[in-house]
């Protein structure tokens, strides 16, 4: 171009073509400028604050919900409870492994009433025999144990002591 | 009486401090939530597992499942029952719908048999996170492989690259999905809800930051092993009395 040839033949013979240097950066300059602005645009607020990832994405999981309420929760209330299965073998199984989850009635006990759980599946899953169990750990066949009676018949499961 | 200057600057004086003491107790009692206490730097989650107390139950399976609505037939924890014969060579390994209710009874006796919870191990050097193309998975300052469901495209290589088969495609959303720790329950001073409803307390949250956690004693005490070790993913979900057959 006529324009920068003359700027060539003022700087010096040695910038005579410059105008083949020139176009080149302008575009890659243009570009440089248009991959910032793109960039800007789609890489996350915060991205690599922590590490390769959105630091949102630490809050965004902790909003779930909880659903289970936990053990200290439940015997706010249902003390006497509590003080019955402290006693017993069951001191450390959690209210809601039995009853099932709960925080929603620990939120407002009287619109989610819990139903009790179905004595025969629920105590089995725990007892049955099964050599994989550990030798230890108190199981029966069922079959043969009760006679067809209910667990809670003889053994209450607060305290299954007899 | 004539009020003068010097009483009017002792008067006002006065009722400046008791306004500014009623804007203090205000901003205490205020109905403001507390400021969050949690801090990320403080804790190094994992767990631990012991094998001899593990009864096959399936309560932590139904747990995780309900506190993280799991979808059907996909699962963030399961137990397999092993049963393995003289000289380890083919075990047997069962999880019927991951143990979701419990094992059907094996009175087998011929085999040596026990129970073995699995779930992401939480590796601090995590080849799962080394595959994904877009950081959307990742471990957390706390120590926790997380995922970004905002972020994932679903390209499920960290799906292919996990040793363990903790991970899976979520059929809705498309997008990969695993065991959190139960993050959102942990950065509240909860258990996870598999070790809140272990009955026998064969799993336990730790926090290897804590000095006082259980977790010190229990690596010191015990013959203590991670899953496949030489993989060496740095897994923080540690197990007591591991049998050498457990894959």
């Amino acid at each position: 171009m006529f324009t920068f040839r003359a700027v060539g033949v003022r700087v010096g013979k040695f910038f005579r073509d410059s105008g083949h240097l020139i176009r080149p950066a302008i575009v890659l300059l243009a570009g440089l400028g248009l991959f910032m602005v793109i960039r800007g645009a789609v890489v996350p607020k915060g991205f690599g604050q922590y590490g390769h990832y959105r630091p949102g994405a630490l809050a965004a999981i902790r909003q779930h919900p909880v659903v289970y309420a936990g053990q200290a929760t439940c015997v706010l209330c249902h003390e006497e409870e509590g003080k019955v299965r402290a006693t017993g073998k069951h001191a450390h199984v959690a209210c809601e492994t039995c009853h099932g989850p709960l925080a929603k009635h620990a939120d407002d006990p009287a619109a989610n009433v819990p139903t009790l759980p179905a004595v025969a599946t629920l105590c089995a899953r725990c007892h049955e025999k099964d050599t994989a169990k550990p030798k230890t750990f108190p199981q029966v066949v069922t079959a043969e144990h009760s006679g067809g009676m209910a667990c809670n018949d003889c053994h209450k499961p607060h305290n299954p002591h007899l | 009486m004539e009020i003068t200057r010097r009483d009017m600057l002792s008067v006002g004086g006065k009722l400046l401090m008791i306004a500014s003491v009623g804007a203090t107790f205000e901003q205490i009692t205020g109905a403001e939530p507390p400021p969050d206490t949690y801090r990320m730097a403080d804790h190094w989650w994992g767990m631990i597992i012991d094998i001899d107390k593990c009864i096959g139950c399936g309560n932590c399976v139904r747990a995780c499942s309900d506190e993280n609505q799991v979808p059907k037939d996909y699962f963030r924890t399961w137990v397999e029952r092993y049963e393995v014969p003289e000289g380890y060579v083919n075990p047997r390994v069962s999880s019927p719908q991951g143990a979701i209710n419990g094992f059907p009874p094996s009175q087998q006796t011929s085999l040596k048999s026990f129970f073995v919870p699995k779930l992401c191990n939480h590796c601090a050097d995590s080849p799962c996170v080394q595959v994904c193309p877009v950081g959307a998975t990742f471990v957390s300052p706390d120590g926790v492989v997380l995922v970004d469901k905002d972020y994932c495209l679903g390209c499920r290589y960290c799906v292919q690259a996990c040793p363990y088969g903790c991970r899976y495609l979520h059929p809705e959303t498309e997008t990969v999905d695993k065991c959190t720790l139960c993050y959102h329950r942990i950065t509240q001073g909860l258990t996870t809800a598999c070790c809140e409803n272990c009955p026998t307390g064969a799993r336990q949250l730790v926090d290897f930051k804590d000095p006082k956690d259980p977790v010190h004693e229990f690596l010191r005490e015990n013959k203590v092993a991670v899953l496949k070790p030489n993989m060496a993913t740095e897994a923080k979900v540690y197990y007591k009395n591991l049998d050498g057959s457990v894959r």
